[in-house]
């Protein structure tokens, strides 16, 4: 038999069938994103003595004991109904001695006074409480905060917080919710 | 018989190669797209809590971590939360010198934006958390980040 050449493979499709691959894994693979709650603390304090007054209808005292158990106002409290409760004290009650007292603000993007609250929320745990319950706590607090700036943003601009585009309208809904939560420092008696 | 005739005679024939390129390719980007850098082995066991309300950790270069949690191997360390920085178990005293080490490892115009990424295992107490705040702000690393998963809110 006479010698044959070998065919050539046609290798013409070989770039789809790598490129099908590229995209299989492009699409199934995830990408693990580092999520999670930011805050900022803060700064150290200097001089110790140096307490800020505050008037106690202006707080909203939320404890955490050692057994994860909630005191909200000196009322035992739930997680569940936790946001509702923030978002009522934070909410602008004029005249109505319960809540937090309302001064008026001129803002200046907005051109005119608006109504805000000096509600502050206090949020206080235990050395033994569960860092669980810590973080269940401060996800219904950003959770009221957020909904209250989504309200806001609906209200001047038509969308939601999440979906503002403009830097500017950011700052000037973060300046109608401030995110005014205080931490104390913890209490050592669950004897831990 | 010539129909199966052997091919002995003839040489090898040559491998066609050049899609070995894309082959290689779609290698290199599967790789580039999986791997997240992770320089530290952890030595303590972490599960995260979970949160609806989480913001994205962007810019991994400027986040430096602190884990906190159950020891790995319990019969040689107990079961008591540990700390553990970089590669080690560390004291709670140690932080203000991972911060300022980890402030040295960046540059001079990004320093103010590191971030601390708290891994800590939902069932530690917090004590130990409050006391890592604590060292924080003494060092005046103020940006913190409670690492949690997202879940969808009920």
């Amino acid at each position: 038999m006479a010698k044959r050449a070998t065919p050539e493979i046609n290798a013409g499709s070989m770039a789809d069938i790598a490129f099908l691959l590229l995209i299989f894994f492009l699409v199934t693979t995830t990408m693990d994103v580092d999520t999670g709650i930011t805050r900022k603390l803060p700064p150290p304090v200097e001089n110790k003595n140096e307490n800020v007054e505050v008037k106690d209808r202006n707080v909203l005292k939320i404890l955490i004991n050692s057994h994860d158990f909630l005191l909200v106002n000196g009322k035992p409290g739930s997680i569940d109904n936790l946001a509702a409760k923030v978002q009522d004290f934070m909410a602008i009650h004029p005249g109505n001695k319960a809540y937090p007292e309302v001064q008026e603000k001129f803002i200046p993007e907005l051109g005119k006074k608006v109504l805000m609250t000096k509600g502050i929320v206090s949020l206080k745990n235990d050395r033994g409480t569960s860092y669980e319950m810590y973080i269940k706590v401060q996800n219904e607090l950003a959770r009221a905060f957020n909904e209250m700036k989504d309200a806001q943003s609906l209200k001047y601009f038509g969308v939601k917080y999440d979906q503002l585009m403009d830097d500017k309208k950011v700052e000037l809904i973060n300046q109608l919710v401030p995110v005014r939560v205080s931490e104390a420092e913890p209490e050592n008696v669950g004897g831990q | 018989m010539s129909k199966f005739k052997t091919s002995k005679t003839k040489g090898s024939p040559a491998i066609n190669t050049s899609s070995l390129p894309d082959i290689i390719f779609i290698l290199l980007f599967f790789f580039m797209v999986t791997t997240t850098m992770r320089q530290n082995t952890l030595l303590v066991r972490i599960k995260l809590p979970e949160a609806s309300e989480v913001q994205k950790l962007e810019k991994k270069s400027l986040v430096s971590y602190i884990f906190v949690g159950e020891p790995s191997n319990k019969a040689l360390y107990g079961t008591n939360s540990r700390i553990q920085l970089n590669d080690a178990y560390a004291t709670v005293a140690d932080i203000p010198e991972f911060v300022a080490k980890e402030r040295q490892a960046r540059d001079e115009a990004d320093r103010q934006l590191i971030t601390t990424s708290l891994k800590v295992d939902i069932n530690t107490k917090m004590g130990v958390v409050s006391d890592i705040k604590q060292q924080l702000r003494k060092a005046n690393a103020l940006k913190i980040n409670y690492s949690t998963r997202k879940v969808l809110p009920k």
